[in-house]
């Protein structure tokens, strides 16, 4: 009988704790996948966030180190210079990156660090219970936006990825989804050109990830999913901002 | 030791110690009374195949260190008080993760944004760990700048022997005097004491994780025991101190760093007056020297003035030292201001009247 499956070994064999419906286990898997595929478990070091992928390192059979909330992409950086040769990767949560990190992000950028940010944009802080996010959309009900989000009172969502691609130290930048299987087979190709990038040196890469998050937006998976799909990508357009190689990768 | 001796600043001496230690990673961010060590580091770093970055923060390059420091290199950085303070969510993480690097303090006067002259109003800071959570780190004071090149050659060894951050406690006076130096020789990359724990990819052996989060209570209670047995263990190992002129004491000055610098010519003023003091000086802040501070007291000393660059912070050790036994006078001067040995001595010789002494 042909093989068609298997488990990827950048994954240890034991299960995810995520919350049925979340998207971290899907991207967790791409991520290792692509790690396997490019034969760099043994030279991979990554840098999990604080939030709900803190535990990542559960997960990724890789070299893992932890940052302080937001600062992943400054320890990345301490990181890649030190061993220039690794794929160095952040996993980051919107309020990691786009909120508390944005200075650390947006310099690692604008040097042109040859290191990869996945950054999981769900709308909202997870682990702490559902608060609202940088890229919270508006309208959005949170924990700390009762009566829905209004940009008088807190703002605009950030598009975070768009203005990175502005940067010119970023080599590659874009937005993918994991709201259907289609979508979920972009991701991977995406994150592959990201992780091209950085091995070939061309600077910084940055793939956001729109993903559901069912617990904290109160819905069925399913719904988290159409949520994404018809809500998410409305305000968070999918494809490639930027790719210095002047690769064609859209949506 | 080179043969030959070099006149240089204090920030300068700090950088090649650095450099000559195994240190090939600095990352930084501008902040008087330190800048030339960061300007030093960005000629002389590229020179041995080492990086130099400017960070855009002194939160970015704290956990640039962190992230340098997991990778297993000698890394350093420095700044002063404001920058500092920004760093002790790094500083935290790094103590929580074991992870060793030496940090610089170039101390000014505060709080808050204070002034840029010489202080050591961060002893608190420094000694008690400074971030949140219950840690220590390794806390040298140089008073002279032979003093800062030894103490940082020797940093780099105990941080990485003890897996901690090793703090460099100075001030303007010490960043920026001048003085003629002999440097030790330059360490061999390939001589450095090999670490079994730093991420580098699992090349050949398991995947690591380096991390501070520890969510099963019991876990994070043996974790908190395992540091302080280890922090026990330095409290053991690594006191150094200096005592000056004490033979024929009736008094001790105690103080450290710059402070300690005034309060030796004071000493010797002093004794020309007739007046007898001798000097205790703490080389480690942290760990405290507080063995041979007790036996100064147990072999008959009973008052001892300490004398300190802020309002009375090392005072506190010294009463947790010695009790209520003997009398502690603090002579504190806060705000940046460095008296001359004239006046510590007029201290010494009221202090002697009013105990009618001589």
């Amino acid at each position: 009988m042909r093989k068609v499956f298997s488990r990827t070994k950048a994954l240890k064999p034991v299960p995810f704790h995520y919350c049925p419906g979340c998207g971290h286990s899907i991207l967790h898997r791409l991520v290792a996948e692509v790690i396997e595929e490019m034969d760099l478990i043994d030279r991979a070091v990554g840098v999990p966030p604080a939030g709900c992928a803190v535990l990542a390192y559960n997960y990724f059979d890789l070299d893992m180190g932890e940052a302080p909330h937001g600062r992943g992409a400054a320890v990345a950086t301490g990181l890649k210079r030190v061993l220039p040769d690794r794929l160095v990767f952040t996993y980051q949560g919107d309020g990691d990156i786009a909120a508390i990190g944005t200075a650390e992000t947006i310099h690692a950028a604008n040097r042109g660090e040859k290191i990869t940010a996945i950054f999981v944009n769900n709308a909202v802080y997870g682990m702490t219970g559902g608060q609202m996010a940088p890229t919270s959309v508006l309208g959005q009900v949170t924990t700390t936006t009762p009566r829905g989000r209004d940009p008088s009172r807190e703002g605009f969502p950030i598009n975070f990825t768009e203005l990175l691609a502005q940067i010119k130290g970023t080599a590659f930048a874009a937005r993918a989804s994991l709201h259907d299987p289609v979508h979920v087979l972009k991701t991977k190709k995406i994150l592959r050109k990201a992780f091209e990038a950085q091995m070939k040196g061309l600077g910084f890469s940055v793939v956001e990830v729109l993903s559901p998050c069912p617990t904290n937006w109160k819905m069925s998976p399913p719904q988290a999913f159409k949520w994404v799909k018809e809500e998410m990508v409305k305000h968070y357009p999918l494809g490639v901002f930027k790719d210095v190689e002047g690769g064609s990768l859209v949506d | 030791m080179s043969e030959e001796l070099e006149l240089m600043r204090g920030t300068y001496a700090i950088g090649e110690a650095a450099i000559r230690a195994g240190c090939r990673y600095y990352f930084g961010y501008p902040i008087t009374p330190q800048n030339e060590l960061p300007e030093y580091m960005s000629r002389r770093l590229p020179e041995v195949g080492g990086t130099f970055l400017q960070s855009e923060s002194e939160l970015a390059a704290i956990n640039m260190v962190l992230g340098a420091s997991m990778a297993g290199a000698r890394v350093m950085t420095s700044s002063s008080s404001p920058g500092i303070s920004l760093m002790q969510e790094g500083l935290s993480f790094m103590a929580g993760q074991e992870l060793s690097a030496v940090v610089v303090n170039m101390i000014r006067g505060g709080p808050g944004l204070g002034n840029i002259a010489p202080s050591q109003s961060d002893y608190f800071q420094a000694t008690r760990g400074g971030g949140h959570g219950d840690y220590r780190q390794i806390v040298l004071a140089p008073y002279s700048v032979q003093e800062a090149v030894d103490l940082t050659y020797k940093a780099f060894d105990l941080a990485d022997r003890y897996r901690m951050v090793v703090m460099i406690l100075g001030d303007g006076m010490v960043a920026q005097m001048m003085e003629p130096v002999r440097f030790p020789p330059m360490r061999s990359l390939d001589d450095l004491p090999p670490k079994d724990w730093t991420i580098t990819g699992a090349k050949d052996r398991p995947s690591r994780i380096l991390r501070s989060l520890i969510l099963d209570v019991n876990a994070m209670e043996e974790h908190n025991w395992k540091l302080a047995r280890k922090y026990q263990q330095v409290e053991r190992e690594c006191p150094l101190w200096e005592e000056f002129m004490l033979e024929d004491a009736e008094m001790v000055v105690v103080a450290f760093g710059t402070a300690a610098r005034v309060a030796k010519g004071a000493v010797k003023r002093a004794h020309k007056e007739g007046v007898k003091v001798g000097l205790f000086r703490p080389i480690t802040l942290w760990p405290f020297p507080s063995q041979e501070l007790k036996a100064l007291y147990q072999r008959g000393q009973d008052t001892f003035v300490v004398f300190e660059l802020n309002a009375g912070q090392m005072v506190e050790d010294v009463k947790i030292t010695l009790g209520s036994g003997p009398q502690i006078i603090s002579y504190a001067r806060p705000g940046g201001v460095v008296p001359n040995p004239q006046e510590l001595t007029r201290v010494f010789s009221r202090l002697a009247l009013s105990r009618g002494t001589s």
